[in-house]
């Protein structure tokens, strides 16, 4: 399990992996628990804390790194309609697991976000919408929840000020596509998990056809942080434009030491991640790929590591950052067994709308068995790539692109391991 | 008229009325709830969300069969989910796979003649850090290999299924 190991400037990481440390006293004592949100309700105004949290660079944690302050930005001020927030803690993006780590130890920093965050938009009532199987961080947010209105940091006047919030954790049943926000939206109202058209887009038309903000746990967890410190300062964590604050990084795979850790953004390169805060390699074996950004980001080989992990740096060498989860692939491993894997996946969860997305990734998947099994043609290879790129772009929702990228990255980057078991040079064990 | 769901569905129900603003967004958190009392969603179950929130049965149907954690069919009183995702595959989990499928002596997707254990593959937990992982009906059971997969299969095959 992770180790500790904060590194100067570090927000989460000092607080997590202690049970005792969810606690609400905990909270008040070590972490200045609530003052943030109490400087906001009665000394600012919505407008000024869009404004600071528009100054911090936060990007959205989530996978899609839209900054947050834009996105409270699109609420409208006016409205007849109740106004939304949603949390999006259905962490379903193969390889991540940094927002369980915050609901675990730091539920109450979440809570203040939330708290902050809908006065922000003018939202009285706002949702935790959890993946289904996390049962016991639901539990364990409800218990904060009720800690949170016992002392009045919820319900009606939160702490004497004139605002009023109630917050309900809503768990998921199952489906990576409800991590899409429009999905979890349709999921939040008792429909399946199907991505909607947009336009409308959430902030005109979102949860219960209401205006609507859905954020990150990460994000929504460092809007305290950001009250605290100043936007600014916050920003100026950050050491590459556009990016403030640290990132919380899943690393797993084959490095010695997996754990959630965090780093100053754009302030490790991918190398340096896995050698300093991995540990290594796992079995002191060579490194042979690097999936960086969940299972959706296109591979990277072992000479395309030394880039910077942040957004931009990430875009410009075809991947992408995603929700910060870094699978560590060592030179043992079977690349077209392990984007058969992948590509299983994408086919089970497609909600089924859109055809591109729906066929292509059964088509996709049964060429992978194809080739395992030793029955492809070497032109097998080229129809799968060519399936992929009539993926992308074509659907409602991300999800097809996320298919896709896998694909068309894994063949054309080691493109030999799949011409061997064409070539019948390799079977399947 | 008879309802196969007990009183303290419509309790636990009735507390959470107020927290959205129609009933329909009650349907996962009703289907969660049925759940609880079979281990899984008898058609009877079906059809008292249906009532209870007012719609058409197949309109709660159509809801369940789109996520994977509602049950539409029977499972053993230990449903082992073992996730066979990129980073726990990394891990091993195919072998432990392997091996569970052998110990309990069914195929994944399968329940034992006696019902005690149901075998799934599961797709990311989001345990990756300490993976392989697996899912033991609500809990999550980490950092596995055979030798702990083994000793928990076998205390459950002793001391049966804590309630």
């Amino acid at each position: 399990m992770s180790e500790v190991k904060a590194s100067e400037g570090s927000l989460f990481i000092q607080h997590f992996f202690k049970d005792s440390n969810r606690a609400l006293s905990y909270y008040l004592e070590k972490m200045n628990g609530y003052q943030a949100a109490k400087r906001v309700l009665t000394e600012l105004t919505p407008d000024q804390v869009i404004d600071e949290v528009k100054k911090a660079n936060l990007r959205g944690r989530g996978g899609a790194g839209f900054p947050t302050g834009m996105k409270w930005s699109f609420i409208p001020k006016q409205s007849e309609k109740p106004k939304y927030l949603v949390c999006n803690a259905d962490e379903s993006e193969p390889g991540t697991c940094k927002d369980r780590q915050i609901m675990r130890y730091t539920p109450h920093l979440l809570i203040e976000g939330l708290v902050i965050g809908s006065y922000a938009i003018g939202c009285k009532h706002a949702y935790i919408y959890i993946r289904g199987e996390y049962v016991r961080e639901a539990k364990l947010l409800d218990e904060a929840i009720q800690e949170a209105y016992a002392k009045g940091y919820l319900g009606q006047g939160i702490m004497g000020s004139k605002f009023d919030l109630d917050i309900t954790v809503h768990r998921g049943a199952g489906a990576y596509i409800c991590g899409e926000e429009t999905g979890l939206l349709n999921s939040l109202e008792g429909k399946r998990g199907e991505p909607r058209v947009k336009p409308p887009f959430p902030a005109t038309s979102g949860a219960f056809s209401c205006p609507t903000a859905v954020n990150n746990v990460e994000s929504l967890a460092n809007i305290p942080f950001i009250m605290r410190m100043s936007g600014e300062s916050f920003a100026k964590m950050g050491k590459i434009d556009k990016s403030g604050g640290t990132r919380l990084i899943s690393l797993s795979g084959h490095v010695k030491k997996p754990g959630v850790y965090e780093v100053m953004a754009g302030g490790m390169t991918l190398r340096q991640i896995i050698q300093d805060l991995g540990g290594g390699m796992l079995g002191d074996k060579r490194l042979k790929a690097v999936i960086p950004g969940g299972s959706s980001a296109p591979i990277l080989t072992a000479d395309e590591i030394d880039v910077i992990y942040d957004v931009e740096p990430l875009q410009k060498i075809g991947t992408m950052m995603g929700s910060a989860a870094i699978m560590v692939i060592h030179e043992d491993t079977d690349l077209v067994k392990l984007l058969l894997r992948i590509t299983k996946f994408y086919a089970h969860e497609s909600c089924g709308q859109c055809t591109p997305c729906r066929e292509g990734c059964h088509w996709m998947e049964s060429l992978l068995h194809k080739m395992i099994k030793g029955e492809a043609k070497m032109q097998d290879l080229d129809l799968l790539v060519e399936v992929a790129q009539n993926i992308g772009g074509k659907t409602l929702c991300a999800l097809g692109d996320a298919a896709a990228g896998p694909v068309i990255s894994f063949v054309k980057k080691f493109r030999p391991e799949f011409e061997a078991y064409i070539k019948g040079q390799k079977k399947y064990a | 008229m008879s309802t196969p769901l007990s009183n303290k569905f419509y309790e636990e129900m009735k507390k959470l009325e107020s927290r959205y603003p129609n009933k329909k967004a009650l349907i996962l958190p009703a289907l969660h709830q049925a759940q609880k009392e079979y281990g899984w969603l008898p058609k009877e179950s079906l059809a008292a969300v249906a009532e209870y929130i007012g719609v058409h049965e197949a309109q709660i149907r159509e809801v369940a069969s789109f996520y994977t954690m509602y049950n539409l069919k029977p499972v053993g009183k230990m449903h082992l989910k073992i996730c066979t995702n990129v980073a726990c595959c990394l891990r091993g989990a195919d072998e432990l796979m392997g091996f569970a499928e052998k110990k309990l002596e069914i195929e994944c997707g399968e329940t034992t003649k006696d019902g005690l254990f149901t075998l799934s593959e599961e797709e990311c937990l989001g345990a990756c850090t300490a993976a392989p992982a697996m899912m033991a009906n609500d809990d999550y059971v980490e950092e596995l290999d055979i030798h702990k997969l083994n000793a928990y299969i076998e205390k459950i095959k002793e001391g049966g299924v804590r309630s």
